[in-house]
């Protein structure tokens, strides 16, 4: 187990250890208090994956600049 | 005015011009007619001096121009002039009337044709890739599912509505848009500053830095890629910490941005498929993970389960172990009472076996009988001792000592040693007369060797003072002679007081 918390995981190392704790479970040679703490590992780590999943949000905007090409703020960009 | 009273010579009517009124009106006359013009033409030599203005010479197979580019038209070229290079250069031109010397005054120059930008790429992406920016360490992993997407292109055309559209498709992701000129003179400076910008963002600020960037740009002719080929943009792509993904042109353009890009994709939908995962494959796939997770653990507990009760069947009760052992305790048990009172019995006996032998009455008896066998003994050893003194006593008186027997021993012994004598003095004897008749034969053969037979011959023996002379020398150096003769010894001159000593004649030693 990584010493991330899972709540800080980005997706792609919650998705691999929740590879991981699955297929140590399928194995089935870990002691059964271990299992059932590698179980909730594991469902922890699920929801922190379907989080990121929700968080399919589209938003898009353009940079505005100013006259030197600095970064000023956004506008939304529509119709695309 | 002596002018008009000179009297001209016939075809002598034409003006007369100072150099200067020439040089001048040379220049007017340059200067207005070829106040804009182009030139295409070779660099020859360039020289930079300190000054930072670039003095050159545009040339053909027969003919040289000299130009310069001021210092403050040097800094804006976006290309700088090399030996070699085709160009068009564009200025006005001018002359130089101090030296007589015309030149061109640059104000912009271009390479000519794609051979010499394609031969100006291929010299710029030596030079990156020597500096080590296309090196594969360089590269830094993209970004599995990227939260915000920086995109540097054109804000209107097909490019951006392709990436977002694929994006939608995929998964959809906050997208900044950064709009620059994606050709013209323009777009290197822009694209470099929005690559520049995005980076100098600050991760979750008011305007949120994007943990990934793509820039891309439809597909054009090279002039129209070329601002993606300038030295700038491979610089800030190859300087961003934001991992880039570059989608210029179509698939078959290759711009230097590529080179550096930490990934190229062949077009911007290509790059927007690189950018993020299937949002729907993700979720059946966690849906898998999921349905596994709760199966192996479900599994693993009925399989324990399973395991439990075969072990507990195989389990033999606690009655069946221990009625064996009960059995014998019992019958151990029952036996021990007997067992203990029977042996009780059987001791009382032997000791009873063993006391009814030991009676007062039985120990007189054998003292009794003790008493008498050493009566009878005592009654036989005084008999027995007499008997014995007897019999030494005859062997004794047997023996006899007789001194006849040693009187023949001594007369034998005496007989002996007469013998021996007799022997011996008979052995004497015959020795004495041996030796005697040796000697006679040895004194006989002494007398044949002595010098005294060679003096009878007529030799005599000369003596000095220490013995015998035999050198004339020592004749005279003696102070007395003697002469020995067979008869008698005669001196000769002063002897010595001591009578000289008569020469002792070799003699044989005593016998005795």
């Amino acid at each position: 187990m990584s010493d991330t918390p899972v709540e800080e995981m980005t997706f792609e190392q919650a998705m691999a250890e929740l590879e991981q704790v699955v297929g140590q479970l399928e194995r089935g040679d870990v002691a059964l208090d271990d299992s059932i703490k590698l179980y909730e590992r594991g469902a922890a780590l699920k929801k922190r994956c379907e989080k990121k999943l929700k968080e399919a949000e589209e938003k898009v905007a353009a940079i505005t600049t100013d006259g030197d090409g600095n970064a000023t703020g956004t506008k939304p960009v529509e119709g695309m | 005015m002596s002018d008009l009273i000179d009297d001209a010579a016939p075809g002598m009517n034409a003006p007369e011009f100072s150099v200067t009124e020439i040089s001048g009106a040379i220049k007017r006359m340059i200067e207005g007619e070829f106040s804009h013009v182009r030139i295409k033409g070779e660099v020859g030599r360039v020289s930079r001096p300190r000054s930072g203005h670039i003095y050159l010479d545009l040339k053909d197979d027969r003919a040289v121009i000299s130009g310069v580019i001021w210092k403050g038209v040097s800094a804006r070229l976006a290309t700088q002039p090399e030996e070699g290079m085709e160009v068009v250069a564009t200025g006005r031109l001018t002359t130089f009337p101090g030296q007589s010397k015309y030149q061109i005054v640059i104000e912009d120059i271009k390479p000519a044709g794609v051979g010499a930008l394609m031969a100006m790429l291929e010299k710029r992406k030596k030079m990156l890739e020597a500096e080590g920016l296309f090196a594969p360490e360089h590269k830094r992993p993209i970004p599995y599912l990227p939260e915000i997407i920086g995109v540097v292109t054109s804000p209107s055309g097909a490019v951006i509505r392709d990436i977002l559209h694929r994006l939608r498709d995929r998964f959809p992701r906050k997208v900044l848009i950064w709009p620059v000129a994606v050709q013209g003179e323009r777009c290197a400076p822009e694209v470099a500053a929005a690559i520049r910008g995005f980076n100098a963002l600050t991760p979750g600020g008011a305007l949120p830095r994007p943990d990934l960037l793509i820039v891309a740009r439809g597909g054009g002719s090279i002039e129209d890629l070329w601002g993606f080929n300038e030295e700038v943009v491979a610089r800030a792509a190859a300087e961003s910490d934001i991992p880039l993904i570059s989608a210029v042109g179509h698939e078959t353009d290759t711009t230097l941005i590529d080179y550096v890009s930490d990934r190229r994709a062949p077009t911007p939908t290509a790059a927007a498929e690189m950018a993020v995962p299937v949002r729907l494959e993700l979720l059946a796939w966690l849906d898998g993970q999921g349905g596994r997770l709760v199966q192996s653990l479900a599994g693993g507990i009925s399989q324990r389960g399973q395991r439990l009760r075969d072990l507990s069947r195989a389990l033999p009760r606690a009655e069946a172990l221990v009625e064996g052992p009960r059995q014998r305790l019992d019958t151990w048990g029952d036996r021990l009472p007997v067992a203990l009172e029977r042996g009780v019995q059987r001791r009382r006996v032997a000791l009873s076996e063993v006391s009814s032998g030991l009676q007062i009455s039985g120990l007189r008896r054998s003292l009794r009988n003790e008493k008498m066998r050493v009566e009878q003994m005592g009654a036989r050893l005084s008999p027995a001792l007499l008997r014995g003194v007897g019999w030494k006593a005859e062997r004794v008186a047997a023996v006899k000592l007789s001194p006849r027997m040693i009187e023949r021993d001594i007369t034998d012994k005496k007989q002996r040693v007469a013998d021996m004598f007799r022997r011996l003095s008979e052995a004497g004897a015959r020795q004495i007369l041996e030796l005697e008749k040796r000697l006679e034969a040895t004194d006989r053969l002494r007398e044949t060797l002595s010098y005294k037979a060679t003096l009878a011959r007529g030799y005599a023996v000369v003596r000095g003072d220490a013995g015998v002379v035999t050198t004339k020398a020592e004749a005279a150096s003696a102070t007395g002679l003697e002469i020995e003769f067979a008869d008698g010894r005669m001196k000769i001159g002063a002897g010595r007081k001591n009578a000289p000593s008569k020469p002792k004649p070799p003699e044989q030693g005593s016998l005795f």
